[in-house]
Protein backbone atom coordinates (compact mmCIF):
# COMPACT_ATOMS: atom_id res chain seq x y z
CA UNK A 1 0.00 0.00 0.00
CA UNK A 2 1.54 3.42 -0.52
CA UNK A 3 2.29 5.89 1.73
CA UNK A 4 -0.55 8.37 0.61
CA UNK A 5 -3.62 6.20 0.78
CA UNK A 6 -2.41 5.06 3.83
CA UNK A 7 -3.28 8.75 4.96
CA UNK A 8 -6.34 9.04 2.47
CA UNK A 9 -8.44 5.71 3.22
CA UNK A 10 -8.89 7.08 6.83
CA UNK A 11 -10.93 9.94 5.12
CA UNK A 12 -13.90 7.68 3.69
CA UNK A 13 -13.12 4.27 2.97
CA UNK A 14 -12.15 3.08 6.51
CA UNK A 15 -13.95 6.93 8.62
CA UNK A 16 -13.64 5.78 11.38
CA UNK A 17 -17.03 7.75 12.68
CA UNK A 18 -19.06 6.60 9.36
CA UNK A 19 -17.94 3.89 8.43
CA UNK A 20 -16.11 1.48 11.61
CA UNK A 21 -18.77 3.27 13.87
CA UNK A 22 -16.48 3.77 16.31
CA UNK A 23 -15.41 6.40 18.91
CA UNK A 24 -19.33 7.43 19.41
CA UNK A 25 -19.10 8.51 22.79
CA UNK A 26 -16.79 11.75 21.95
CA UNK A 27 -18.63 12.15 18.81
CA UNK A 28 -21.49 12.41 20.10
CA UNK A 29 -20.76 14.37 23.29
CA UNK A 30 -18.50 17.08 21.96
CA UNK A 31 -19.71 18.38 18.68
CA UNK A 32 -22.07 21.01 20.39
CA UNK A 33 -20.57 23.16 17.95
CA UNK A 34 -17.92 23.13 14.70
CA UNK A 35 -14.84 24.64 16.96
CA UNK A 36 -15.59 22.25 19.69
CA UNK A 37 -15.65 19.29 17.50
CA UNK A 38 -12.44 19.96 15.50
CA UNK A 39 -10.90 20.81 19.01
CA UNK A 40 -11.93 17.02 19.81
CA UNK A 41 -10.56 15.63 17.12
CA UNK A 42 -7.03 17.22 17.20
CA UNK A 43 -6.91 15.79 20.53
CA UNK A 44 -7.43 12.64 19.37
CA UNK A 45 -5.32 12.50 16.30
CA UNK A 46 -2.73 13.45 19.07
CA UNK A 47 -2.78 10.21 20.89
CA UNK A 48 -3.90 8.29 17.73
CA UNK A 49 -0.40 9.32 16.26
CA UNK A 50 2.06 8.75 19.14
CA UNK A 51 0.56 5.77 20.75
CA UNK A 52 0.33 4.05 16.90
CA UNK A 53 4.16 4.79 17.06
CA UNK A 54 5.34 3.22 20.23
CA UNK A 55 3.22 -0.02 19.79
CA UNK A 56 4.54 -0.57 16.88
CA UNK A 57 8.06 0.01 18.10
CA UNK A 58 7.01 -2.27 21.24
CA UNK A 59 4.90 -4.72 19.99
CA UNK A 60 7.74 -6.81 18.66
CA UNK A 61 8.98 -7.39 22.68
CA UNK A 62 5.37 -7.35 24.39
CA UNK A 63 4.01 -10.91 24.66
CA UNK A 64 0.71 -11.75 23.64
CA UNK A 65 -0.95 -12.10 26.44
CA UNK A 66 -0.33 -9.07 28.26
CA UNK A 67 -0.55 -6.58 25.16
CA UNK A 68 -4.00 -5.19 25.95
CA UNK A 69 -2.69 -3.99 29.49
CA UNK A 70 0.70 -2.67 27.87
CA UNK A 71 -1.46 -0.95 25.08
CA UNK A 72 -3.46 0.83 27.25
CA UNK A 73 -1.01 1.64 29.59
CA UNK A 74 1.01 3.48 26.90
CA UNK A 75 -2.04 5.06 25.64
CA UNK A 76 -3.14 6.32 29.00
CA UNK A 77 0.28 7.79 29.50
CA UNK A 78 0.04 9.66 26.21
CA UNK A 79 -3.62 10.89 27.28
CA UNK A 80 -2.07 11.92 30.63
CA UNK A 81 0.61 14.44 28.75
CA UNK A 82 -2.32 15.48 26.60
CA UNK A 83 -3.91 16.88 29.81
CA UNK A 84 -1.05 18.24 31.79
CA UNK A 85 -0.42 20.32 27.96
CA UNK A 86 -3.66 21.20 27.57
CA UNK A 87 -3.97 22.37 30.96
CA UNK A 88 -1.30 24.95 30.64
CA UNK A 89 -1.57 26.30 27.19
CA UNK A 90 -5.40 25.93 26.41
CA UNK A 91 -6.86 25.56 29.69
CA UNK A 92 -10.36 27.10 28.51
CA UNK A 93 -10.85 24.16 25.34
CA UNK A 94 -9.55 22.20 28.52
CA UNK A 95 -12.78 23.16 30.53
CA UNK A 96 -15.13 22.41 27.41
CA UNK A 97 -14.14 19.66 26.89
CA UNK A 98 -14.03 17.79 29.75
CA UNK A 99 -14.26 14.88 30.97
CA UNK A 100 -13.91 13.48 27.77
CA UNK A 101 -10.23 14.01 27.61
CA UNK A 102 -9.46 11.66 30.07
CA UNK A 103 -11.43 8.93 28.23
CA UNK A 104 -9.21 9.45 25.24
CA UNK A 105 -7.95 6.37 26.92
CA UNK A 106 -11.38 4.44 26.41
CA UNK A 107 -11.93 5.45 22.93
CA UNK A 108 -12.27 2.25 20.78
CA UNK A 109 -10.50 4.02 17.65
CA UNK A 110 -6.88 4.26 20.08
CA UNK A 111 -7.01 0.48 21.37
CA UNK A 112 -8.43 -0.30 17.61
CA UNK A 113 -6.06 1.12 15.42
CA UNK A 114 -3.01 -0.51 17.90
CA UNK A 115 -4.61 -4.27 17.49
CA UNK A 116 -5.73 -3.59 13.84
CA UNK A 117 -2.91 -1.94 12.51
CA UNK A 118 0.04 -0.71 14.43
CA UNK A 119 1.28 -4.33 16.30
CA UNK A 120 2.14 -5.66 12.97
CA UNK A 121 3.62 -2.49 10.92
CA UNK A 122 7.00 -0.23 10.87
CA UNK A 123 6.80 2.98 12.61
CA UNK A 124 6.44 5.00 9.66
CA UNK A 125 3.16 3.09 8.12
CA UNK A 126 1.95 3.46 12.19
CA UNK A 127 2.53 6.68 12.26
CA UNK A 128 0.58 7.70 8.77
CA UNK A 129 -2.43 5.46 10.00
CA UNK A 130 -2.55 7.59 12.80
CA UNK A 131 -2.43 11.02 11.03
CA UNK A 132 -4.78 9.25 7.90
CA UNK A 133 -7.16 8.10 10.58
CA UNK A 134 -6.83 10.97 12.78
CA UNK A 135 -7.49 13.56 10.01
CA UNK A 136 -10.62 11.46 9.29
CA UNK A 137 -12.24 11.33 12.93
CA UNK A 138 -11.33 15.06 12.75
CA UNK A 139 -13.17 16.06 9.53
CA UNK A 140 -16.40 14.27 10.93
CA UNK A 141 -16.59 15.62 13.84
CA UNK A 142 -16.13 18.81 12.55
CA UNK A 143 -19.22 18.41 10.23
CA UNK A 144 -21.19 17.27 12.86
CA UNK A 145 -20.53 20.25 15.05
CA UNK A 146 -20.99 22.79 11.77
CA UNK A 147 -24.32 21.14 11.08
CA UNK A 148 -25.53 21.39 14.86
CA UNK A 149 -23.90 24.77 15.26
CA UNK A 150 -26.03 25.73 12.02
CA UNK A 151 -29.58 24.07 13.50
CA UNK A 152 -28.46 24.68 16.89
CA UNK A 153 -27.40 28.08 17.24
CA UNK A 154 -27.64 29.99 13.59
CA UNK A 155 -24.15 30.70 13.74
CA UNK A 156 -20.31 28.88 11.78
CA UNK A 157 -17.22 28.75 13.80
CA UNK A 158 -18.93 31.11 15.82
CA UNK A 159 -19.88 33.86 13.27
CA UNK A 160 -23.53 34.38 13.87
CA UNK A 161 -25.58 34.65 10.61
CA UNK A 162 -29.14 34.94 12.55
CA UNK A 163 -30.15 37.00 15.01
CA UNK A 164 -31.53 34.88 18.58
CA UNK A 165 -31.48 31.37 19.20
CA UNK A 166 -31.67 28.35 16.50
CA UNK A 167 -33.57 25.08 17.29
CA UNK A 168 -31.63 24.44 20.42
CA UNK A 169 -32.85 20.90 20.85
CA UNK A 170 -29.71 20.16 18.05
CA UNK A 171 -27.14 21.44 20.58
CA UNK A 172 -28.66 19.37 23.03
CA UNK A 173 -28.62 15.95 23.08
CA UNK A 174 -31.25 14.88 20.98
CA UNK A 175 -29.85 16.33 18.26
CA UNK A 176 -26.81 14.67 18.64
CA UNK A 177 -28.16 11.45 17.51
CA UNK A 178 -30.25 12.48 15.24
CA UNK A 179 -27.65 14.83 13.10
CA UNK A 180 -25.09 11.57 13.60
CA UNK A 181 -28.00 9.41 11.76
CA UNK A 182 -28.91 11.46 9.02
CA UNK A 183 -25.17 11.92 8.09
CA UNK A 184 -24.31 7.88 8.17
CA UNK A 185 -27.61 7.77 5.99
CA UNK A 186 -25.90 10.70 3.47
CA UNK A 187 -22.63 8.71 3.62
CA UNK A 188 -24.07 5.17 3.45
CA UNK A 189 -26.21 6.68 0.28
CA UNK A 190 -23.22 8.75 -1.58
CA UNK A 191 -19.86 7.99 -0.62
CA UNK A 192 -19.48 4.25 0.78
CA UNK A 193 -18.36 1.75 -2.08
CA UNK A 194 -20.39 -1.83 -1.39
CA UNK B 1 -32.14 10.76 53.51
CA UNK B 2 -34.12 13.05 50.70
CA UNK B 3 -30.33 14.15 48.84
CA UNK B 4 -30.29 10.64 48.55
CA UNK B 5 -33.38 10.06 46.76
CA UNK B 6 -32.01 13.48 44.84
CA UNK B 7 -29.07 11.89 43.34
CA UNK B 8 -30.90 8.72 42.25
CA UNK B 9 -34.09 10.44 40.41
CA UNK B 10 -31.00 13.37 38.65
CA UNK B 11 -28.99 10.27 38.04
CA UNK B 12 -31.47 7.80 36.50
CA UNK B 13 -33.73 10.25 34.32
CA UNK B 14 -32.62 13.43 34.43
CA UNK B 15 -28.81 12.92 33.38
CA UNK B 16 -29.35 9.53 31.84
CA UNK B 17 -25.63 8.68 31.06
CA UNK B 18 -26.18 7.38 27.97
CA UNK B 19 -29.19 9.76 26.51
CA UNK B 20 -27.72 12.80 28.19
CA UNK B 21 -24.11 12.56 28.73
CA UNK B 22 -23.13 10.27 26.14
CA UNK B 23 -21.12 7.86 28.06
CA UNK B 24 -21.24 4.05 26.72
CA UNK B 25 -22.66 4.59 23.34
CA UNK B 26 -20.43 1.91 22.11
CA UNK B 27 -21.86 -1.23 23.64
CA UNK B 28 -25.18 0.86 23.90
CA UNK B 29 -25.31 0.61 20.07
CA UNK B 30 -23.58 -3.27 19.59
CA UNK B 31 -25.49 -5.28 21.99
CA UNK B 32 -28.97 -3.75 22.02
CA UNK B 33 -30.12 -5.98 19.22
CA UNK B 34 -31.52 -8.41 21.77
CA UNK B 35 -33.40 -7.59 25.12
CA UNK B 36 -31.90 -10.57 26.80
CA UNK B 37 -28.41 -9.71 25.71
CA UNK B 38 -28.91 -6.12 26.49
CA UNK B 39 -30.23 -7.03 29.78
CA UNK B 40 -27.11 -9.04 30.69
CA UNK B 41 -25.32 -6.61 29.45
CA UNK B 42 -26.60 -4.17 32.02
CA UNK B 43 -26.07 -6.64 34.62
CA UNK B 44 -22.54 -6.63 34.32
CA UNK B 45 -21.50 -2.67 33.40
CA UNK B 46 -24.23 -2.04 36.91
CA UNK B 47 -22.57 -4.39 39.00
CA UNK B 48 -18.45 -3.17 37.75
CA UNK B 49 -19.29 0.25 37.49
CA UNK B 50 -20.17 0.68 41.42
CA UNK B 51 -17.53 -1.90 42.41
CA UNK B 52 -15.18 0.24 40.55
CA UNK B 53 -16.34 3.85 41.41
CA UNK B 54 -15.89 2.23 45.43
CA UNK B 55 -12.55 1.06 44.68
CA UNK B 56 -11.08 4.27 42.58
CA UNK B 57 -12.77 6.43 45.05
CA UNK B 58 -10.63 4.78 47.85
CA UNK B 59 -7.64 5.20 45.95
CA UNK B 60 -8.23 8.71 45.12
CA UNK B 61 -8.95 9.85 48.25
CA UNK B 62 -6.55 7.78 50.16
CA UNK B 63 -3.29 7.21 47.63
CA UNK B 64 -3.43 9.97 45.23
CA UNK B 65 -4.57 13.09 46.72
CA UNK B 66 -2.35 13.15 49.99
CA UNK B 67 0.25 12.79 48.02
CA UNK B 68 -0.84 15.40 45.66
CA UNK B 69 -0.95 12.77 42.25
CA UNK B 70 -4.41 13.64 41.16
CA UNK B 71 -2.75 13.42 37.50
CA UNK B 72 -2.12 10.35 38.05
CA UNK B 73 -6.06 9.38 37.86
CA UNK B 74 -6.73 8.59 34.55
CA UNK B 75 -3.78 5.90 34.07
CA UNK B 76 -4.14 4.46 37.89
CA UNK B 77 -7.64 4.43 37.46
CA UNK B 78 -7.67 2.58 34.15
CA UNK B 79 -5.82 -0.08 35.71
CA UNK B 80 -7.86 -0.60 38.65
CA UNK B 81 -10.66 -1.24 36.71
CA UNK B 82 -8.81 -3.28 34.56
CA UNK B 83 -7.62 -5.18 36.89
CA UNK B 84 -10.90 -5.26 38.96
CA UNK B 85 -12.82 -6.70 35.42
CA UNK B 86 -10.41 -9.67 35.44
CA UNK B 87 -10.92 -10.51 38.90
CA UNK B 88 -14.62 -10.46 39.03
CA UNK B 89 -14.46 -12.69 36.23
CA UNK B 90 -11.83 -14.77 37.82
CA UNK B 91 -14.18 -14.56 40.97
CA UNK B 92 -17.59 -15.51 39.51
CA UNK B 93 -16.30 -18.23 37.52
CA UNK B 94 -15.74 -20.12 40.89
CA UNK B 95 -18.48 -19.03 42.97
CA UNK B 96 -21.73 -18.51 40.53
CA UNK B 97 -20.55 -20.53 37.01
CA UNK B 98 -24.37 -19.74 36.28
CA UNK B 99 -23.86 -16.15 36.27
CA UNK B 100 -20.85 -16.56 34.71
CA UNK B 101 -22.34 -18.12 31.86
CA UNK B 102 -24.77 -15.52 31.92
CA UNK B 103 -22.36 -11.84 32.13
CA UNK B 104 -19.63 -14.24 30.70
CA UNK B 105 -19.13 -12.54 27.18
CA UNK B 106 -19.40 -9.20 28.24
CA UNK B 107 -17.72 -8.68 31.09
CA UNK B 108 -14.48 -8.27 28.99
CA UNK B 109 -15.51 -5.97 26.96
CA UNK B 110 -16.58 -3.82 30.19
CA UNK B 111 -13.23 -2.20 30.59
CA UNK B 112 -13.00 -0.21 27.63
CA UNK B 113 -16.69 0.89 28.17
CA UNK B 114 -16.26 4.79 28.78
CA UNK B 115 -18.80 4.79 31.32
CA UNK B 116 -16.99 3.02 33.48
CA UNK B 117 -13.90 5.44 33.53
CA UNK B 118 -16.74 8.36 33.35
CA UNK B 119 -18.26 7.60 36.32
CA UNK B 120 -15.31 6.90 37.89
CA UNK B 121 -13.49 10.02 37.53
CA UNK B 122 -17.18 12.09 37.18
CA UNK B 123 -17.29 11.24 41.39
CA UNK B 124 -13.77 12.67 42.39
CA UNK B 125 -13.68 15.75 40.28
CA UNK B 126 -17.14 16.98 39.68
CA UNK B 127 -18.70 19.12 42.44
CA UNK B 128 -22.49 18.48 42.63
CA UNK B 129 -25.32 20.58 44.19
CA UNK B 130 -28.86 18.63 44.83
CA UNK B 131 -32.02 20.11 46.14
CA UNK B 132 -30.61 23.59 47.26
CA UNK B 133 -27.27 21.96 49.24
CA UNK B 134 -23.86 24.00 48.25
CA UNK B 135 -21.94 22.30 45.69
CA UNK B 136 -19.45 19.66 46.89
CA UNK B 137 -17.46 16.97 46.25
CA UNK B 138 -19.22 13.79 46.42
CA UNK B 139 -18.24 11.71 50.01
CA UNK B 140 -18.10 8.07 49.43
CA UNK B 141 -21.93 7.14 50.47
CA UNK B 142 -23.20 9.67 48.19
CA UNK B 143 -20.80 8.56 45.37
CA UNK B 144 -21.63 4.72 45.41
CA UNK B 145 -25.20 6.02 45.54
CA UNK B 146 -24.28 8.08 42.59
CA UNK B 147 -22.55 4.91 40.77
CA UNK B 148 -25.45 2.25 41.69
CA UNK B 149 -27.81 4.72 40.24
CA UNK B 150 -26.33 5.65 37.31
CA UNK B 151 -25.53 1.90 36.56
CA UNK B 152 -29.23 1.20 36.75
CA UNK B 153 -30.46 4.31 34.60
CA UNK B 154 -27.96 2.95 31.78
CA UNK B 155 -29.65 -0.16 32.13
CA UNK B 156 -33.32 1.19 32.00
CA UNK B 157 -32.02 3.01 28.82
CA UNK B 158 -30.54 -0.21 27.41
CA UNK B 159 -33.59 -2.29 27.87
CA UNK B 160 -36.09 0.16 26.80
CA UNK B 161 -34.21 0.55 23.30
CA UNK B 162 -33.20 -3.01 22.86
CA UNK B 163 -37.57 -3.63 23.29
CA UNK B 164 -37.88 -0.83 20.55
CA UNK B 165 -34.84 -2.08 17.87
CA UNK B 166 -36.41 -5.83 18.53
CA UNK B 167 -39.71 -4.03 16.68
CA UNK B 168 -37.70 -1.62 14.52
CA UNK B 169 -36.10 -4.76 13.15
CA UNK B 170 -39.38 -6.32 11.63
CA UNK B 171 -39.72 -3.26 10.04
CA UNK B 172 -39.34 -2.71 5.98
CA UNK B 173 -36.73 0.25 6.63
CA UNK B 174 -35.09 2.14 3.55
CA UNK B 175 -31.58 0.78 2.52
CA UNK B 176 -29.56 3.32 3.12
CA UNK B 177 -31.62 3.92 6.67
CA UNK B 178 -30.87 0.14 7.56
CA UNK B 179 -28.92 -0.77 10.63
CA UNK B 180 -27.23 2.20 12.82
CA UNK B 181 -28.66 5.20 11.01
CA UNK B 182 -32.60 4.37 11.84
CA UNK B 183 -31.07 2.61 15.16
CA UNK B 184 -29.91 6.38 15.91
CA UNK B 185 -32.92 8.27 14.80
CA UNK B 186 -34.61 5.95 17.22
CA UNK B 187 -32.61 6.92 20.42
CA UNK B 188 -32.43 10.26 19.07
CA UNK B 189 -36.35 10.62 19.99
CA UNK B 190 -35.65 8.87 22.85
CA UNK B 191 -33.36 11.26 24.18
CA UNK B 192 -36.23 13.99 23.49
CA UNK B 193 -38.54 11.91 26.15
CA UNK B 194 -35.94 12.07 28.75
CA UNK B 195 -35.27 15.95 28.28
CA UNK B 196 -39.45 15.80 29.53
CA UNK B 197 -37.16 14.86 32.87
CA UNK B 198 -35.21 18.22 33.23
CA UNK B 199 -36.01 20.69 35.71
CA UNK B 200 -37.24 17.72 37.84
CA UNK B 201 -34.35 17.75 40.04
Amino acid sequence: MSKLSLITKGFVKDNPTFSLVLGMCPTLATTTSAMNGLEMGLATMFVLILSNIVISLVAPVVPDKVRIPVYIVIIATFVTVLQLLMQAYVPAVYETLGLFIPLIVVNCIVLGRAEAFANKNSVVDSALDGLGIGIGFTMSLTVIGIVREILGSGSVFGWKFIAGDGILAFVMAPGAFLVLGYLMVLFNKFLAKK
Amino acid sequence: MGEYLLIIISAIFVNNILLAQFLGICPFLGVSNKLSTAAGMSGAVCFVITLATVVTYLLNSYVLAPFGLEFLQTISFILVIAALVQMVEIVLKKVSPSLYQALGIFLPLITTNCAVLGVAITVVTKEFAFGGTASHLLNLGEATVYALATSLGYGLAMCLFAGLREHLALNDVPKAFRGLPIALITVSIMAMAFLGFSGMV
